[in-house]
């Protein structure tokens, strides 16, 4: 509550005078700044959340496999730095009034500082989506089948997804993907570029991705990215993968 | 290059004890940064190079051609001497400013030991993802910084600016972090607290020979 309340010489507010006031205050700020937030369509990202979008669980949701220090660093430091650095540099251009898929498929034409930040904000929006508590297993229904129909089987999926993502030399992203002809892909892409990008080696609407950076397994894992792989799989949230699977078809 | 050939490839050790750099390069970083990553590069290196005509060259030659060579001798071949200059540059009891030649060629071509500093801070902290950076020694005898990504370095055919690197600095997260987390800028101004001017100087005659 760091609003001063302007002083009145003729009215003596009492404390829970003052207080309301500030509530009231602190409400129009809140929602003039959602609302704000709000008419900036490169915010649209696969958790369908405008604004700065919450962790779906708790930070210790991931545990053992992801621990909850570097879940609540991932999230309020790594994410918030690219959501913000991301607003500052929108804010006030053209730029706020597109898409986010906009962007990244002229991402060619946009200053570097938006397509590092636009990337590490929708890379990892989806990163939080794909993953939870009580889940890994198998997939089921129709992305099942397209697993085995673009792979073979499961274990082959998981096998190229698996290199693909301790292949990465350096920072980066391990991609499954929906490609225009709508079979499934494996692909990986370097620091925060992505699959939707124009300028991206193999493209394709991202349904399922993993996070190499150092930053994503350095505090459990150190240098032993494969076993930050392995423990992946034991949070994967397939019904979140078979939803972003679905709209992809659309 | 001719004159640049050598007989055997070592893991070199590191030239100072794991905490030596404490506070401001914590123990347990310098072990798994020299014992699990530097290794890593180098063994992977070797595999790649053994048996080849890569294993009589030197380093300076293998990079003048790396756009011609597997990527795996980039990438570990860059990850081998990059760190090993990263150790030498850097020592207990380190930190303050250069003295002689070094210091005249750094204010003749930054115009002040600040305004480097600064130009490095800004290209360490502005490589964005994983990489080096590089105070170098250009062809015609000036200082330069430049940045890298990943484990390339200033003496590969590919990088963008060339010339032969005297400091270096590991901006990977690997190499800060255990102790620094998100917070990059407070592992690079700790970084002048550990530099070793002599050895820099060392190279800086070296560049000029
Ligand atoms: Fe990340
Ligand atoms: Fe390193």
């Amino acid at each position: 509550m760091g609003h001063p309340i302007p002083r009145c010489p003729h009215f003596n507010l009492n404390q829970s005078m003052k207080r309301n006031v500030v509530l009231i205050i602190a409400f129009i700020l809140t929602a003039f700044t959602t609302q704000a937030q709000t008419s900036l369509s490169i915010l649209q990202t696969p958790s369908g959340k405008s604004v700065f979008p919450p962790l779906p669980y708790a930070y210790n949701a991931l545990e053992p496999s992801i621990d909850s220090l570097t879940m609540s660093i991932h999230y309020s430091k790594h994410f918030k730095a690219y959501y913000d650095n991301l607003m500052k540099a929108v804010s006030g251009t053209p730029l706020a009034d597109k898409t986010i898929n906009q962007i990244f498929a002229n991402i060619a034409d946009v200053p570097v500082v938006v397509k590092n930040n636009a990337g590490g904000f929708y890379n990892h929006d989806l990163f939080w989506e794909v993953m939870g508590p009580n889940s890994g297993g198998l997939p089921t229904g129709e992305v099942a089948e397209a697993i085995n129909k673009s792979f073979g089987s499961f274990d082959n999926f998981r096998k190229a997804f698996d290199d693909a993502a301790k292949g990465r030399f350096g920072s980066g992203w391990a991609w499954l993907i929906v490609k225009e002809d709508k079979s499934l892909a494996i692909t990986s892409t370097a620091n925060q570029d992505n699959p939707l990008m124009s300028t991206a080696e193999v493209k394709g609407i991202p349904i399922l991705t993993l996070d190499v950076w150092e930053h994503a397994y350095y505090l459990k894992y150190q240098n032993k990215r494969a076993d930050y792989v392995t423990a992946f799989w034991n949070v994967v949230n397939w019904q979140a993968v078979a939803k972003f699977y679905q709209n992809a078809l659309k | 290059m001719s004159q640049c050939e050598r007989t055997s490839w070592e893991f070199p050790a590191l030239p100072y004890a794991y905490n030596a750099l404490e506070p401001y390069i914590d123990a347990q970083t310098m072990e798994i940064h020299h014992t699990k990553h530097h290794r890593a590069y180098f063994d992977k290196f070797y595999a790649a190079i053994q048996g080849t005509e890569l294993e009589s060259l030197c380093m300076k030659h293998i990079f003048s051609m790396v756009s011609t060579l597997p990527l795996a001798v980039r990438n570990n071949g860059g990850g081998f001497f990059n760190h090993k200059l990263f150790w030498k540059v850097m020592g207990p009891n380190g930190g303050g400013e250069p003295q002689g030649a070094l210091a005249e060629a750094i204010n003749q071509s930054f115009g002040s030991f600040e305004k480097f500093k600064t130009l490095f801070n800004e290209a360490a902290a502005n490589r964005f993802g994983s990489g080096w950076a590089w105070l170098i020694v250009k062809e015609d005898g000036s200082l330069a910084v430049t940045s890298t990504a990943n484990q390339d370095n200033p003496l590969m055919d590919i990088a963008e600016v060339k010339g032969f690197p005297i400091l270096a600095l590991d901006v990977w997260e690997h190499a800060y972090y255990l102790k620094y987390q998100n917070r990059r800028p407070e592992y690079v101004s700790a970084f002048w607290n550990v530099v070793n001017w002599s050895a820099v100087t060392e190279r800086f005659e070296k560049a000029s020979q």
